[in-house]
């Protein structure tokens, strides 16, 4: 009897067990999450958004920063999107068997496992210094562009992999071509999977600092960039510099740069996770 | 007319397929060549037995073992975080939760993984850091602790979902075999379920070590930049990814032996993940069992 009173009780306190360690993280998220907003919240005004960089941190503002950031996100995906979707279409729609398809599946897995500061000294080498882009905009996205693009790749052909064969039947019995198909067909109807990939794929970009800070982008820029070829900075940066700072004015201001960081992190994940839903209650095969 | 079309399309298809190929060969050829160039001024034996790391100061020392031992450090205190934390909850949700309470933790635990390291690393320094320093007295403000706990609960979410997910994949009959043998689910997750999802379950905890390994921002800011030989989480340390930082951020001279010891350190990193990564490949393949 005694027996299986203790196997109950084990039961019982594991259970409460689970419950505790589901929830340490998200309480320990929560609890930074609010003394970020304690500290930060105050000091984000209009200024905050609309100042150059300064070394008087009353004075300084994220412009530089969150420009370079919206400049980034948009580059990198410029790059990224079109190129992530094709190989994705290629490896499952066109090369399932032969062995080049094979050697990039297992090259992919690879990519993805591939710390990002590594990326980051591709483009050190291939970006700033072959191609000559120097700490450019354009090689930071080119840089960026390559970590997401397995990321991208993935959930391409996760999308393709959920649309019936029925579908693709039904369009080459009407006479239509491959491409035809893959055109009006299979890409539409994967769209919303593809779609929730590439926006966080992109939300990963944005948070990313250590391959930047290898290519040699800076902390302090003066000016807002006008051509991909400017030097620049992007939000992460930006907090790292304030962080790295002794004086707490400066702490203050890395966590109202924090709040907005999480903000744009936030909306592109809650965006994402809302096609996601939507995408899979509409799909009924 | 349309097969040319249908041809060309295909071909820059696979151009997109053959750029992953290739940013993998870039990868290696920039990561060996620099370190090439590099071992032909320190030599091998040196790199990998001299306890000291000093290629910043004029006494210079080329030996890896400290920043390999801070690296290790801090990815062991990560990894005895996540680890028990991140099992626990696999266990819990495909055991115990009922099915709609583990649809809504699910995504709740993802936010954890999708938060900027950078941000992870000012938690670090802020709030983990001043913490530790009540109940530890003689605490720097830079040390391997703090960073190693933060990274950790950024990596439960990767050993929490993959493990759930191999949990999950096992049949019914298995569970009910068990309960009907008269097992609590206590004993039916220990016995039965973790030992028969065990393949995914080390999969997962290999994943999370080379995601450690690799991990930057946290370390940069909250471990410090001392490559000393130690394996006192107290103490501050230097990880590989913290050095490259700190190279970066200097004006250090293109082709000058400092600019080549980030690609030393690099090549170190990179061989590390890849064994990492192709050891989970390889029992992902030879130890999943096959349930009909």
């Amino acid at each position: 009897m005694s027996k299986i009173k203790s196997n109950r009780l084990k039961d019982n306190a594991f259970k409460y067990f689970g419950i505790f360690c589901t929830f340490i993280g998200l309480v320990m998220l929560a609890i930074f999450i609010g003394n970020i907003l304690i500290e930060g919240l105050g000091r984000i005004d209009y200024d905050f958004l609309t100042n150059l960089p300064s070394r008087k941190a009353a004075k300084a503002g994220i412009l530089t920063a969150w420009t370079g950031t919206a400049w980034i996100l948009g580059l990198t995906a410029i790059i990224a999107i079109p190129l992530g979707v094709a190989a994705g279409v290629y490896l499952e729609e066109y090369g399932k068997k032969n062995r080049l398809a094979s050697i990039v599946e297992i090259n992919i897995a690879n990519l993805a496992g591939v710390p990002s500061i590594i990326y980051g000294l591709l483009g050190l080498e291939i970006f700033v210094r072959i191609l000559n882009f120097g700490g450019s905009l354009l090689a930071g996205a080119f840089t960026l562009a390559l970590l997401i693009l397995p990321i991208i790749i993935v959930a391409t052909r996760e999308a393709l992999k959920a649309v019936p064969d029925s579908l693709r039947q039904a369009s080459y019995g009407m006479g239509a071509t491959k491409w035809q198909t893959i055109q009006y067909q299979i890409l539409p109807a994967a769209s919303g999977g593809i779609l929730t990939g590439i926006i966080l794929a992109l939300s990963r970009a944005i948070g990313e600092t250590a391959p930047l800070i290898v290519i040699g982008a800076l902390a302090y820029v003066p000016f807002v960039a006008k051509t991909p070829m400017d030097e620049f900075t992007v939000l992460p940066m930006q907090i790292f510099n304030w962080v790295s700072r002794p004086q707490h004015e400066f702490v203050i201001n890395a966590a109202a740069g924090i709040i907005i960081l999480l903000l744009i992190t936030f909306i592109l994940n809650g965006i994402a996770v809302y096609l996601r839903n939507k995408w899979q209650k509409k799909v009924n095969w | 007319m349309r097969k040319t079309k249908e041809k060309i399309i295909e071909a820059l298809l696979s151009f997109s397929g053959l750029i992953t190929i290739l940013t993998t060969i870039g990868i290696i050829w920039v990561l060996a060549s620099e370190s090439f160039s590099f071992f032909r001024e320190v030599s091998l034996i040196d790199f990998l037995t001299d306890t000291e790391w000093t290629p910043l100061f004029t006494q210079k020392h080329y030996g890896i073992l400290p920043l390999l031992s801070g690296t290790f450090l801090v990815t062991m205190i990560a990894v005895m975080v996540a680890m028990p934390i991140g099992l626990s909850i696999a266990i819990y949700l495909s055991d115990y939760a009922h099915r709609k309470f583990r649809d809504t933790v699910k995504p709740m635990l993802e936010v954890l993984a999708a938060v900027p390291t950078v941000v992870y690393g000012f938690f670090a320094l802020t709030v983990v850091t001043p913490f530790l320093q009540n109940i530890i007295p003689g605490l720097g403000s830079f040390n391997a602790l703090s960073a190693g706990i933060v990274m950790g609960i950024m990596i439960i979410p990767m050993v929490s979902s993959l493990s759930e997910d191999a949990l999950r994949a096992l049949p019914k009959s298995l569970r009910e075999a068990s309960f009907g043998m008269g097992a609590t689910r206590f004993q039916t997750a220990f016995k039965v379920a973790v030992p028969a999802a065990s393949s995914g379950i080390v999969v997962s905890i290999i994943l999370a070590f080379a995601r450690a390994i690799g991990e930057t921002m946290i370390v940069a800011i909250a471990a410090g930049q001392q490559p000393i030989l130690t394996m006192d989480p107290r103490d501050a340390v230097e990880t590989i990814t913290a050095y490259i930082v700190q190279v970066s951020l200097g004006d250090v001279q293109h082709g000058s032996l400092e600019y080549k010891t980030i690609f030393a350190a690099g090549i170190t990193l990179f061989v590390f993940t890849f064994i990492l990564n192709n050891i989970s490949f390889w029992v992902k393949k030879r130890y999943q069992e096959k349930y009909e």
